[in-house]
């Protein structure tokens, strides 16, 4: 079995908070994604690092939506940075991108 | 046979089929007896109160005795007949033996008469064979003269067409015409022009047979003559329309497009009098060439806005007639340009564009169909990169694999397919298309078709063509079918009205070129394809 393990590590860069993932993001990334997001409390910008993230699946999607729809509430502002092309691809196709501020890989708004 | 009529009359009858069965317009003629002068025609109208009589009459008929108020009696009379003898056959006078008074002056006696019936007898059906001969024979002739002005249009139109493609550096140029049985009045033509340049000429004369034959060639004469005038699309077209306008025979009129393409730079100025919209395959989908103006020969003083596109390298542009967007299928559904858009814009390899759109309508209409209108396409296609023969082909692949039910064994189904296919040159960005669909096809067979049950396995089916790579995921479920693809309803989802979750169909289809389900009893099939030409399939936004 090919997998990698989900993990989320959290620090701060400039004032924001920053969310390193790594490994896979699909159903077994679950619990991990919402503790390390749960962890994160009421900050205005949250940024997802998927530079060490290998896979995304449509179970990480959901994830990622569900991520989205609390942030929502809170008004909190999500940007994601570190995405490989082809993922870049499945937000746009998802249209997640259109509800998260796609960062490119030196923190620049695409 | 002294007893033998002085003369007989000559009959014409002019009916029509209410009133005489089979007598419409028949000329019935009666030899006048030798030796005596013809007498004088006589028109019995069918309405004439004495065509009844004479239906309903046993027999011979004096006519002096005879009181009608009736124009053909008189007539009769009046050409010195005395009687006259119904020829009826199956209910329908078909004729008459006219006699004049017996040379001898007396009555003509009740042997007479009896030999007359008995002859009338046996001449009305034998007459009546010989009409219908007659009409069917002039009908046969009238088809033969209609099967010979089609052969005449058909000849007229191909000696217009070109008797060969112009070759152009860099460029494929191919053009299909296929007549409609009953000719209409398409054309097509390639004109040479100054500096390599080269005039492209499509066409549709309304109406059909040899005056759209006729419209068509001098339509195309005209066109010519100017097109080695003038080089503005625009200005080509008013001026053929100047020159039509006035001989445009009643109801007619030519749709037309003319573009000037530069081979070296790709650059089409074109104009359109009202003929179907130019098709071109981009990489960025398929566009048409839109520039309005009215149909030739309508109106005069008409002027022309003239576009330009440039065809890049790889790009395709089809100017078609309206026998392809017309036809029907069986269920009476128009193939319609929506259609042959999507034809245009498919990256298939199998054959040209032409052959495509050819096999695509085939598909279409019925077996044995017959063509409702000329059919002509011209296809023209800018070549760029590497020669396509040049490329190795690459080997075929064919493998099949299974993995057992559980969860995370997605990942690895992806990269075993992508392992698999790595010596075919699918393009990296599209690599990375597929794995993902194959993981999301296998997850979702792991998890709704075998329900986690490790014992069950996926069995997954790698092939490829040369044009595509097929990859088939098949699990044990079966029982109940898989939900239709819908697009998420991602602001329901976060507003919390939706689950979250619900993307993997939706990330499958916007992944692969097609995919195709299939359900048996005990089966879910997903077909995923992936073509393998470099940029097919991304006609995502």
């Amino acid at each position: 079995m090919r997998t990698t393990e989900f993990s989320a590590v959290t620090h701060r860069e400039d004032g924001v908070t920053v969310v390193e993932l790594a490994g896979e993001v699909s159903g077994g990334a679950e619990a991990g994604l919402q503790e390390a997001y749960r962890a994160v409390g009421d900050e205005p910008v949250v940024v997802l690092d998927f530079a060490a993230v290998d896979y995304i699946n449509s179970t990480g999607i959901a994830l990622i939506v569900g991520i989205l729809a609390q942030a929502r509430t809170s008004g909190q502002e999500i940007q994601a940075r570190g995405l490989a092309e082809h993922y870049r691809e499945i937000f746009r196709i998802t249209r997640l991108s259109d509800f998260m501020t796609i960062l490119d890989d030196e923190g620049e708004e695409r | 046979m002294s007893a033998w009529p002085q003369s007989i009359a000559r009959v014409i009858r002019r009916g029509d089929r209410s009133s005489i069965a089979a007598g419409g317009g028949d000329e019935i003629e009666a030899q006048p007896a030798p030796g005596r002068a013809d007498a004088p025609a006589v028109e019995i109208s069918p309405n004439d109160p004495i065509v009844a009589y004479f239906q309903s009459a046993s027999g011979a008929v004096d006519l002096d005795e005879l009181e009608l108020d009736s124009p053909a009696l008189d007539a009769l009379k009046a050409a010195g007949v005395k009687l006259a003898v119904p020829l009826v056959s199956q209910g329908e006078l078909v004729g008459l033996l006219n006699l004049g008074p017996r040379l001898s002056d007396q009555d003509y006696s009740t042997d007479d008469r009896k030999l007359l019936n008995s002859l009338a007898a046996q001449a009305a059906p034998a007459l009546q064979v010989a009409q219908l001969v007659r009409r069917q024979e002039a009908e046969a002739r009238s088809r033969e003269r209609i099967e010979q002005e089609l052969r005449v249009a058909t000849l007229i139109q191909q000696n217009y067409l070109p008797k060969e493609l112009p070759e152009l550096p860099g460029w494929q140029v191919s053009a299909y015409y296929r007549p409609a049985r009953e000719v209409g009045g398409d054309f097509y033509d390639f004109v040479e022009l100054a500096d390599g340049q080269i005039g492209i000429v499509i066409g549709d004369v309304t109406d059909k047979g040899i005056p759209a034959a006729m419209v068509m060639a001098a339509t195309r004469s005209v066109l010519r003559a100017s097109a080695q005038r003038v080089v503005s699309p625009g200005q080509v077209l008013e001026r053929v329309n100047e020159l039509m306008c006035p001989d445009m025979p009643a109801k007619m009129f030519v749709t037309c497009l003319y573009g000037v393409l530069e081979p070296a730079t790709g650059r089409f100025r074109f104009a359109n009098a009202g003929h179907n919209l130019p098709y071109v395959r981009t990489d960025s989908g398929t566009v048409e060439l839109r520039a309005t103006g009215m149909p030739l020969g309508l109106l005069p003083g008409i002027s022309y806005e003239e576009k330009e596109a440039f065809l890049g390298a790889g790009e395709v542009m089809l100017l078609h007639s309206d026998g392809v967007a017309e036809a029907h299928s069986a269920p009476g559904e128009m193939f319609g340009f929506p259609r042959l858009m999507d034809v245009v814009g498919s990256r298939s390899r199998r054959g040209d564009v032409i052959d495509r759109v050819l096999m695509e309508l085939d598909r279409f209409t019925p077996d044995g169909w017959e063509q409702e209108d000329d059919i002509t396409l011209v296809a023209l296609t800018r070549i760029g990169g590497a020669p396509v023969a040049l490329r190795e082909p690459p080997a075929a692949v064919d493998l099949e694999f299974e993995i057992p039910s559980e969860q995370g064994n997605e990942r690895e189904a992806g990269e075993r397919v992508a392992e698999a296919i790595a010596g075919l040159g699918l393009d990296p960005a599209r690599l990375e298309r597929l794995k993902t669909a194959v993981s999301e096809a296998t997850m979702n067979a792991i998890e709704h078709g075998n329900e986690s049950r490790p014992e069950l396995p996926v069995s997954i089916a790698v092939r490829s063509s040369d044009e595509a790579i097929v990859v088939r995921i098949t699990d044990q479920g079966g029982d109940h079918a898989i939900p239709e693809v819908e697009t998420p309803d991602l602001e329901a989802k976060l507003e919390g009205l939706q689950k979250p979750r619900g993307w993997g169909l939706f990330l499958i289809r916007n992944m692969v070129d097609d995919v195709r389900i299939e359900t048996d009893e005990s089966h879910h099939t997903i077909e995923l394809v992936m073509q393998l030409d470099e940029g097919g399939g991304d006609e995502d936004d």
